[in-house]
């Protein structure tokens, strides 16, 4: 009796194998094309928002776009400089850092040269937790719970101001700085702790004279990494900043950042194809090419971080 | 230390100086872990506040009729039906196109793809579309589905979105599974003469699982809080009705009708509630952050379960 | 004597390799002037020619670094597995006479023909039943009856039936090591293999575990072809037929197993079996 089990020739004839090589390359393909929507996501983004905002950089110069101190798309003598805009997102992204790198900074020494395993794996979940909460409800905390109560300890804070966003965008952030800045920290060499151990160092010497130093290449990728998501983020600031395009250096004040002014013009019901509501693809566009350029530093940051090590 | 405080030849005077060094590098070392310490209190007291806010407003509000009205004028006679029916709706398209779609990308990446400016490519763009604001994603939808394949402002967009959103999570978590995978398997299961997608399929994919499980769930729980792009393609926040039930009483029984209809979502129904000046609609906005938050916060509780699991199943 | 002195002179003082003589046994393979190059440019493999006998078994020998593992894994194309690999010149699966290192040959029919048991037990994380039937479920089969008969064949054949018969859905990871061992020559064999491979598979098991492997090694080398790595030289002398002695990637001395351990033919396969070096 011949046995049942196929030999290689066997699977030859019946046309098993062909039947598998046929499905391995159909994989093979399609496992390629989902890799490569990333790229067509990418080409897409940047397709859609330069095409989109086409019309209104025919009509309003890029120079007056970017210098110009009046943002008034909607009003009939309509001006578009996206000064106040641009200005009120970085001053939030800017005060968001005050608040995440020094504190991103200290706990990511802590976590990386003080606390003990055990310590640290509960700290860095409960610290994601932070991450986790929804935007909105960030947004909510910040207008309806945080607002009131700094308002009885800073005078002048109006009710819809910029600091308030801030601060909440700092705490958010904290969570990716302290990660991203740990993983640094961690990546440099023991024999360089070593080193300094055996002169004589103490443990705090250590951490900040050699350990972050080291690292602060990667550190500073954290930094940058973290600017780049406060100045991307857009609900916090849509519910508490205002949605007043205002040119202040007053955080006391609201004032629509980029991100703001897209949610406005969203929620209302513009028609397409008119000058005013193209503006959200040149904002947009704009607030693209400001990520993108933190990003792609934080990246090669990050990489040539990684080489040295 | 010990050998600095024996030192017979540098005197008592540099001994005590030593010593005092010792102790003053110590007194900073505690004032450092000490501030690690009131970071993290700080931070989890702000996480605790927002939490205890939320209850204290919102808990009280969440009731039947709650759960089962739609948005009304009135703030005592709205609800959050349309809203979490939405979400749930939006979050089962996400997942359903993000997760496998993010898996073989991921397999792709890490299995399949050879060193040269091809992946390099693709490598830079996951890590760069990681990175890129969400309402940018939104802008994205509203130019190519909204208006590019006019798919309207439906159901099957928003997935689309939020899944193009934690596509890059998805992707990253997976090739960390996949990257943890003993090396001894993956050449178990190619001496048994499986080619490369049997061992993908049969090994690989379920030996990832847990790892691909958390980063997906992770991604979910990232899409449901998600507001801004569902607001820029335009989304409705009043939406008094339900989509066409995905089951139905003929033949074939199953309607994907709700995919092309208009909807709601639970962030989108807080934000409209908070941007309203009565007390009423905030004690609503609180009470669908409380929904929100437990949601949340059961899919990451669910998510440092599965690696905490994981870890340990590692480590035996 | 330190390797790399040796690696800087390889000629020595010493004669050079002997070429084997020809065989009178029935031929399941024959190796000719084979090199293997590794990624990193690293020459493991030097013209190594040597027959495989066809149900004998044939043991390679040789101290850690000497090409023993990398010629073994050669066999069924697993350094295919990651890129940069290179084959060059000859082996040749009789009686059909395909070359396996052929540039046209799939590294995964090669596979199909020859099976593979590692250093490291390395069960797959399913029930014992399961792990014996992936070869069969990869091979398309999906009969139950036919299954079912395959696995309780392969699992006496690896002496293990008595072991598992009332637990085979349960995991694999249940059993000892010696067992797992065993469970993965099992899991080799349902399909039937033309050639079994088995790297240095008692290094991690304790005595007792190694003598029940190396009885069983020595049953299934009556009806398989078996191909061992070990730097056991006992257990070379105890389970063989033939035994190749490699050096620093050349194969040093190839013979019967009885004349390569009590009267080697070359001074370096001598100092090995004596315990010189290695």
């Amino acid at each position: 009796m011949p046995s049942p089990i196929p030999t290689a020739d066997d699977l030859i004839r019946n046309g098993y194998i062909r039947r598998r090589r046929a499905i391995g390359t159909m994989m093979a393909l399609i496992m390629f094309a989902c890799a490569a929507l990333s790229v067509f996501v990418t080409t897409a983004i940047v397709v859609i928002l330069v095409e989109e905002s086409w019309m209104f950089f025919r009509e309003v110069p890029i120079l007056d776009f970017l210098t110009g101190t009046m943002w008034t798309p909607v009003f009939t003598d309509a001006q578009f400089g996206v000064l106040p805009l641009l200005v009120s997102t970085l001053q939030v992204a800017f005060l968001a850092l005050l608040i995440a790198i020094p504190m991103g900074t200290v706990m990511a020494i802590y976590l990386s040269e003080y606390a003990s395993t055990a310590v640290r794996e509960t700290i860095k979940p409960a610290l994601e937790l932070l991450e986790a909460v929804p935007t909105v409800v960030y947004g909510y905390f910040a207008l309806i719970v945080m607002t009131p109560f700094l308002q009885k300890f800073i005078p002048g804070l109006a009710g819809i101001n910029l600091l308030v966003p801030s601060i909440i965008l700092g705490i958010m952030i904290l969570p990716y700085v302290v990660s991203v800045s740990e993983d640094a920290m961690r990546a440099v060499p023991n024999g360089l702790r070593e080193g300094a151990y055996a002169l004589g160092m103490s443990r705090w010497q250590v951490a900040f004279r050699v350990v972050l130093p080291g690292a602060m290449s990667g550190v500073t990728a954290a930094y940058i990494l973290g600017m780049s998501r406060a100045v991307g983020e857009t609900m916090v600031v849509a519910i508490a900043a205002g949605q007043n395009p205002n040119l202040t250096f007053d955080p006391r004040e609201g004032a629509a950042t980029i991100t703001a002014y897209i949610v406005q013009m969203s929620l209302g019901d513009l028609p397409r194809g008119t000058l005013a509501y193209s503006t959200i693809f040149s904002t947009g566009l704009l607030l693209f090419v400001i990520t993108l350029m933190f990003n792609i530093a934080g990246f090669y940051l990050r990489k040539r971080f990684r080489e040295v090590y | 230390m010990a050998v600095m405080t024996e030192g017979n030849l540098s005197g008592a005077a540099a001994t005590a100086a030593a010593v005092g060094a010792i102790t003053r590098a110590k007194r900073i070392d505690i004032v450092v872990a000490a501030c690690g310490v009131v970071i993290m209190v700080m931070a989890m007291g702000l996480l605790l506040t927002l939490i205890g806010d939320l209850a204290i407003r919102g808990l009280g509000r969440i009731d039947y009729q709650f759960l089962t009205s739609f948005p009304s004028r009135r703030p005592e006679n709205a609800g959050i039906l349309s809203a979490w029916v939405g979400s749930i709706l939006v979050m089962l398209t996400t997942a359903v196109l993000a997760i496998p779609i993010g898996v073989l990308a991921g397999l792709y990446l890490e299995e399949y793809a050879r060193k040269n400016w091809i992946s390099n490519l693709i490598e830079i763009n996951v890590a760069n579309l990681a990175g890129v604001p969400s309402i940018i994603y939104g802008l994205l939808a509203l130019g190519l589905f909204v208006y590019g394949l006019n798919l309207g402002k439906t159901i099957l967009v928003a997935g689309m979105t939020l899944g193009l959103l934690i596509l890059p999570i998805v992707i990253v978590s997976t090739r960390e599974a996949i990257r943890s995978i003993p090396l001894i398997v993956k050449e178990a299961a190619y001496g048994l003469g499986a080619d490369k997608w049997q061992v993908m399929w049969h090994y690989i994919i379920p030996a990832a699982r847990p790892g691909i499980l958390t980063g997906a769930i992770v991604g979910l729980s990232r899409a449901i809080g998600e507001t801004a792009p569902i607001i820029t393609i335009g989304a409705l926040t009043f939406i008094a009705f339900l989509p066409p039930p995905p089951i139905t009483d003929s033949f074939p029984f199953i309607s994907f009708a709700w995919l092309h209809d208009q909807f709601t979502v639970l962030p989108i129904q807080m934000f409209n509630w908070v941007s309203r000046p009565q007390e009423g609609f905030h004690i609503n906005a609180a009470a669908t952050g409380v929904v929100l938050m437990v949601l949340t916060l059961a899919l990451n509780g669910m998510a440092i379960y599965i690696r905490y699991r994981l870890r340990r199943s590692v480590r035996n | 004597m330190p390797n790399t002195i040796a690696a800087d002179r390889p000629s020595d003082t010493l004669p050079p390799p002997l070429r084997p003589e020809p065989e009178s046994a029935p031929l399941r393979a024959t190796i000719e002037n084979f090199n293997f190059y590794y990624a990193d440019g690293f020459h493991a493999i030097r013209n190594v020619s040597m027959p495989i006998l066809d149900r004998q078994v044939t043991a390679l020998i040789g101290p850690s670094g000497c090409g023993k593992s990398t010629l073994l894994r050669a066999l069924n194309r697993m350094h295919d597995l990651y890129p940069g690999n290179r084959y060059e010149g000859r082996i040749t699966l009789l009686p059909e006479g395909t070359n396996l290192i052929g540039r046209e040959m799939d590294p995964v029919m090669v596979r199909l023909r020859i099976g593979m048991v590692f250093q490291k037990p390395n069960p797959f994380p399913k029930s014992i039943y399961e792990n014996v039937a992936a070869g069969l479920r990869v091979r398309g089969i999906s009969d139950r009856r036919v299954i079912d008969e395959a696995v309780e064949i392969a699992l006496r054949r690896a002496a293990i039936w008595d072991e598992t018969k009332d637990r085979l859905h349960k995991s694999a990871y249940e059993l000892s090591g010696g067992q797992q061992q065993r469970l993965c020559i099992a899991r080799a064999l349902a399909p039937n293999p033309e050639i079994l491979l088995l790297d240095e598979p008692t290094s991690a098991l304790d005595p007792i575990a190694t003598a029940k492997i190396e009885e069983l090694i020595d049953e299934i080398g009556k009806e398989t072809t078996v191909v061992i790595v070990t730097h056991n030289m006992q257990q070379a002398s105890r389970i063989s037929a033939r035994t190749a002695f490699m050096y620093l990637g050349e194969l040093i001395e190839f013979g019967e197993t009885s004349q390569i351990f009590t009267n080697p033919r070359h001074p370096r396969t001598e100092h090995y079996i004596t315990g010189r070096y290695g």
